[in-house]
């Protein structure tokens, strides 16, 4: 894992709202093929911080290295680092008026250049991969919310990313279809693909992560291997969140 | 649909419905006592469509013409407010301040400056020196010479009369832009900013998010509206008859000063107008149900 390099860099990283301040000074390295994972109380940046990542979110201030790319008001490297770094959102944001294969070969043939088989060849393959090759031509509102997020990994996935950031995936979802979700996601993990989620199922988290990470107010409290955040963690704050969210 | 609603008809509203009908049959027979004016019906029809001898078979006339030229003149204007519109509501949403500004200047000025004015100011000032300086004047008379006359006259009219038509179409499409401009903008920013953050975040650029992405689902939320403003332009579309397009409000004005039959004839026009205004949100009412329902 340490002769691994790193593929995410952020150094003094702020991000203000107006005068709120939703990231406060924060530093993180994410390594080639690592699998971290973010928690912490609502409002705490968590999902700021993914989202400075591929810059839908612009950073205030602080250095933001991505594959060796730093992400500055140069369109270029954004676009560069879009292509390389995939992301799932809570609420899925599938296209609504494409078919589930549309979706999934809009970006591999507009921005790769794909030819429709390729790109459809491609899609196919990571339908099967989150094991719903069956809907490819149904309609977005036409599948469960499960069935949509695992559309939307998917659809992050035929870019061929190698990194995968995941903002809350299973928040927005039914109890019963949380663990499909997960399920797609701990297969993806295994495959050694580069992970930074931001999620609150504690379960998923001691399955896959390297790494676990607390935030709160803006700021990383605690970063810590799972197997010391969960029994023995640094920080009173940290303990006490998990404490509330592992009670019951 | 309407005997539905005849069904539910109580008491009050037939004592209203009567005294209505009552009033106008008292101004009715108050109008012709004092207005002296002789209705002549018979040769209306004859001006809709008639018998040309020469071919043995019906050709449509004098107002129906001119009703084609309006719905040819709406179609082309229609097609470029379409164009201008999506133009100025992606104008109206750009990042560039510079760009926004620009589109809210044209936007204001053509909203609020009467239609008429326009019309003047762009057929006297621009149209004249952009019709000769193009030298469509010629190019128009020539084809109204050539063989090929009737093909084209099928899509423009009287090849005579292009420069006025074309003309007209183009300053109806600007003062309609600003309108579509509008509905187009308020479609853009219906659909959710999460979509705009999917393409992003798969790559796409600009060019492709709005063709692909944004446009089409702005599009079919403001399609009723958008359908709308084609019927109010079809109305509008009298003013060009002020340029001598030769249009249905034109053709009556000539109809009417020609042979006196006023009344007869602005009824009718009033009647065609309807026609093809009502039949039109009508059929639009009816594909909307069934979109709605797929």
């Amino acid at each position: 894992m340490n002769q691994k390099e790193a593929v995410i860099e952020l150094q003094g990283l702020n991000k203000f709202y107006d005068k709120f301040q939703a990231l406060k000074d924060v530093d993180l390295t994410v390594k080639s093929g690592e699998r971290m994972v973010i928690c912490g109380p609502s409002g705490s940046g968590k999902s700021t911080l993914i989202r400075c990542v591929n810059r839908l979110e612009e950073h205030s201030s602080g250095r933001l290295t991505v594959n060796g790319f730093e992400l500055d008001e140069n369109t270029k490297n954004i676009r560069e680092i879009r292509q390389n770094v995939g992301m799932v959102f809570q609420q899925f944001n599938l296209f609504p008026h494409l078919t589930v294969l549309e979706n999934l070969t809009i970006g591999p043939k507009r921005v790769r250049k794909m030819s429709n088989d390729e790109a459809e060849k491609l899609a196919r393959k990571y339908l099967d991969r989150v094991h719903i090759p069956e809907q490819a031509d149904k309609y977005p509102a036409q599948l469960s919310g499960g069935q949509q997020q695992r559309v939307a990994i998917a659809r992050s996935l035929c870019m061929e990313p190698e990194i995968l950031l995941f903002d809350e995936p299973t928040s927005a979802l039914d109890p019963e279809m949380i663990n499909e979700v997960l399920d797609v996601m701990v297969e993806l993990a295994e495959s050694g693909i580069t992970m930074v989620c931001v999620t609150h199922e504690m379960g998923f988290a001691r399955k896959v992560a390297d790494t676990m990470v607390f935030m709160e107010d803006g700021e990383i409290v605690e970063t810590a291997p799972p197997e010391k955040f969960f029994t023995n963690p640094d920080s009173d704050r940290c303990r006490a969140f998990l404490d509330q969210i592992l009670d019951h | 649909m309407i005997m539905k609603a005849l069904l539910k008809l109580k008491t009050g509203d037939y004592v209203l419905l009567a005294l209505i009908v009552a009033f106008i049959l008292f101004v009715a027979y108050r109008v012709e006592g004092a207005l002296n004016y002789n209705w002549n019906w018979a040769p209306i029809p004859n001006y809709l469509i008639r018998w040309d001898e020469d071919e043995q078979r019906f050709v449509t006339n004098f107002l129906l013409e001119g009703m084609f030229t309006t719905l040819r003149v709406c179609f082309y204007a229609s097609i470029m407010a379409l164009v201008f519109g999506t133009l100025l509501g992606l104008a109206r949403v750009a990042k560039n301040l510079a760009i926004r500004m620009l589109a809210r200047t044209y936007l204001e000025m053509l909203r609020n400056v009467p239609p008429l004015v326009i019309l003047f100011i762009f057929y006297f000032f621009l149209s004249e020196q952009l019709v000769d300086a193009f030298g469509i004047e010629r190019w128009a008379r020539k084809i109204a010479r050539s063989e090929t006359a009737e093909y084209w006259s099928f899509f423009f009219g009287d090849m005579r009369k292009f420069p006025a038509l074309i003309s007209g179409a183009f300053v109806l499409a600007l003062f309609e832009s600003a309108f579509v401009g509008e509905i187009i903008r308020a479609g853009i920013q219906s659909v959710g900013k999460g979509q705009r953050e999917a393409a992003l975040s798969i790559g796409l650029s600009w060019f492709d998010q709005m063709r692909y992405i944004v446009l089409p689902q702005a599009f079919k939320k403001v399609l009723p509206p958008l359908a709308n403003e084609f019927i109010s332009l079809i109305k509008v579309s009298a003013i060009i008859s002020l340029i001598s397009v030769p249009e249905l409000t034109f053709r009556t004005q000539e109809l009417a000063s020609a042979t006196r039959l006023i009344f007869e004839a602005w009824l009718t026009t009033a009647a065609l107008y309807f026609v093809i205004c009502f039949g039109l949100s009508y059929l639009f009412r009816k594909l909307e149900n069934r979109s709605a329902v797929a």
